[in-house]
């Protein structure tokens, strides 16, 4: 009981108190877009363009959505979207995964060079090469298609992959390939049985990472892909908010849009955080 | 190739030399190489080569290009216009990398200093807003800002300011008010996260011990939280420079919405502009190697940082 009076007391400190509610107050600023979008994508435009603003989806319905997936724009640019992040995603990982087990487990001359080369090349903007990408993709008929996005996507993402998984694959400590190559396993054995499944988690927070730049990427792929058959979601939602500069938009329905866009990238976003806190092998090499 | 041989010779193989001189790494290395020079090698060649070279009309259909030179170079630096996108790009990148920084910071030691509860309402909202596509933030803030029925027109009216039908984006400055509202938005929970895990690792004894000995809440964190996060700090600062220097999507996205090109290009978007728009492929080369040398120098010290990690 007055372990409980004690505590109260400490808690009703009118810093404390203060420091609390401004932290409720930003996070609600900071949820308050995302929140809008939902509730917005829910509302009919009756309701948008009324008078006064409806802060919840009171008479909302999934009409919106229904109307963005009969236009007919959407499951191409979903497809296109779909095509170019898998192939990013594959032989990012496959490449960077390569690399990374060169620089954690092999010292060899130019090994400093390359590491250097690879964190240089990672903060390259795409703003300071797109157009000579864009003449490299038209010189090389690859404009408008998913071959020529997904090199330029694998590229600028590759990078920091490597550095991702190289502190992954630093992670697994060489002693435990060795003692099953004492146990009788060759190199390769070792690497695959032991090595491996204990780099999972980081092959899959660099997968993710590269699903996430592939899937979000808007400025190579408004160069590259320019033609309207080939757009990307974000280049299509683009087209919605280009349409609201010049005449009245349905803006329930670009909520809408907007939200099949993110909700895929929030839910995976949620997944790699976790993923990056937890520790890797930790106390798998004990005693 | 000699010393594999002298060694043979000598007939001691050790393991570290056989591992040194074995083809694997370089094996290893060969499609990442492959696909970072043709995707970012190549371009960047051509982009030298073609900042050095007119490329006009008649180069379009099939003149060869005839060296200048750093003729483009000059060109591109006595244009007032290019000075008056630089001078807005680093002014923008500046006040915006600030404002995250000083905000991430307010955010971080809010999550520190307030109950389980509050601080997971805090985290998941910051989380949220990081979380979302950089377009479909955008879309969302072009949409609360829109001139018709924005939620914040609608607000500010209610408060008594008539904003009914204000256009926030025809106004150069307005423009980079919402532009620095919507990016700090999106930048904030970056610096927050990173900053709250270095306020983690200060231990609970020595602020206990401050306190104790007489230091205010200021005392305590200038003088022993802000040096034990300095190092975090700098890193997440420098980030932010960078990554306010490229605001491509978001000024593109704002343009689209209807605001006035010229008088609002970033960077980026002049850059995009130059090549795409104008197809003066020279000039927009120059200007991108420009844009390229700055971010390297800038890149240096965070480079050098990351370097330190690789032992």
């Amino acid at each position: 009981m007055t372990t409980a009076v004690a505590r109260n007391r400490r808690r009703v400190r009118p810093a404390r108190v203060a420091a609390t509610a401004i932290a409720l107050l930003l996070a609600l600023i900071w949820a308050f877009p995302v929140y809008w979008m939902l509730n917005s994508s829910l509302l009919p435009n009756t309701v948008l363009t009324g008078t006064a603003p409806r802060f919840l989806p009171f008479g909302g319905s999934l009409d919106n959505f229904a109307a963005i997936f009969r236009a007919g724009t959407f499951w191409p640019a979903l497809a296109m979207s779909v095509a170019i992040t898998l192939v990013t995603v594959v032989f990012c990982l496959l490449f960077a995964f390569l690399a990374a087990l060169a620089i954690s487990r092999f010292r060899f001359k130019g090994r400093a060079s390359f590491v250097l080369a690879v964190l240089f090349i990672q903060m390259l903007p795409a703003e300071g090469l797109f157009i000579a990408q864009y003449k490299l993709m038209s010189s090389l008929n690859l404009l408008n298609s998913v071959l020529g996005v997904a090199i330029l996507y694998v590229a600028a993402v590759v990078p920091f992959t490597i550095w991702m998984l190289r502190g992954f694959v630093a992670g697994v400590p060489i002693e435990l390939e060795e003692a099953a190559m004492v146990d009788g396993l060759s190199r390769t054995q070792a690497f695959f049985r032991i090595t491996f499944p204990l780099l999972a988690p980081g092959l899959v927070a660099s997968g993710v990472y590269a699903f996430l730049q592939a899937w979000n990427e808007f400025t190579v792929a408004l160069v590259i892909l320019q033609a309207q058959d080939y757009q990307t979601l974000p280049l299509w939602l683009r087209t919605y908010v280009q349409a609201s500069a010049t005449r009245e938009t349905d803006w329930g329905q670009v909520m809408a849009a907007s939200t099949l866009v993110a909700v895929p990238v929030i839910v995976f976003f949620l997944i790699v955080q976790g993923r990056l806190t937890s520790g890797l092998v930790a106390g798998s090499v004990k005693g | 190739m000699t010393t594999v041989v002298a060694s043979r010779d000598a007939g001691a193989l050790t393991p570290a030399r056989t591992r040194r001189m074995s083809p694997a790494p370089y094996l290893l290395l060969v499609p990442a190489i492959l696909v970072l020079l043709l995707a970012l090698g190549y371009p960047l060649v051509w982009q030298f080569v073609t900042s050095t070279q007119k490329f006009g009309l008649a180069q379009q259909f099939g003149k060869p290009p005839e060296f200048v030179g750093l003729a483009n170079y000059t060109r591109l630096f006595t244009d007032p216009q290019t000075w008056a996108v630089v001078g807005r790009s680093i002014a923008f990148c500046l006040v915006n990398a600030a404002i995250t920084v000083v905000l991430g910071v307010a955010v971080a030691l809010l999550m520190n200093a307030v109950g389980a509860v509050a601080r997971l309402i805090l985290q998941v909202s910051m989380l949220l807003a990081w979380a979302m596509p950089v377009i479909a933030s955008m879309t969302v803030w072009i949409w609360v800002f829109d001139w018709r029925r924005g939620i914040v027109n609608w607000a500010l009216t209610r408060l008594g300011l008539d904003f009914t039908n204000h256009n926030w984006l025809e106004q150069p400055l307005s423009f980079y008010f919402v532009a620095t509202v919507i990016v700090v938005w999106m930048s904030v929970p970056f610096v927050a996260f990173s900053v709250y895990a270095g306020l983690t690792q200060i231990s609970e004894e020595v602020l206990e011990a401050a306190a104790l000995d007489g230091a205010t809440a200021r005392q305590r964190f200038f003088a022993i939280i802000l040096p034990m996060i300095r190092p975090v700090l700098m890193i997440v600062a420098l980030l932010q420079v960078i990554w306010d220097l490229r605001v491509f999507a978001q000024i593109k996205m704002l343009q689209d919405a209807g605001a006035p090109v010229a008088s609002t290009d970033l960077l980026g978007t002049y850059i995009y502009r130059l090549g795409v728009g104008s197809s003066d492929f020279a000039v927009a080369s120059a200007l991108s190697i420009f844009v390229l040398l700055l971010t390297v120098a800038l890149s240096f010290f965070y480079v050098m940082h990351l370097m330190k990690e690789d032992r």
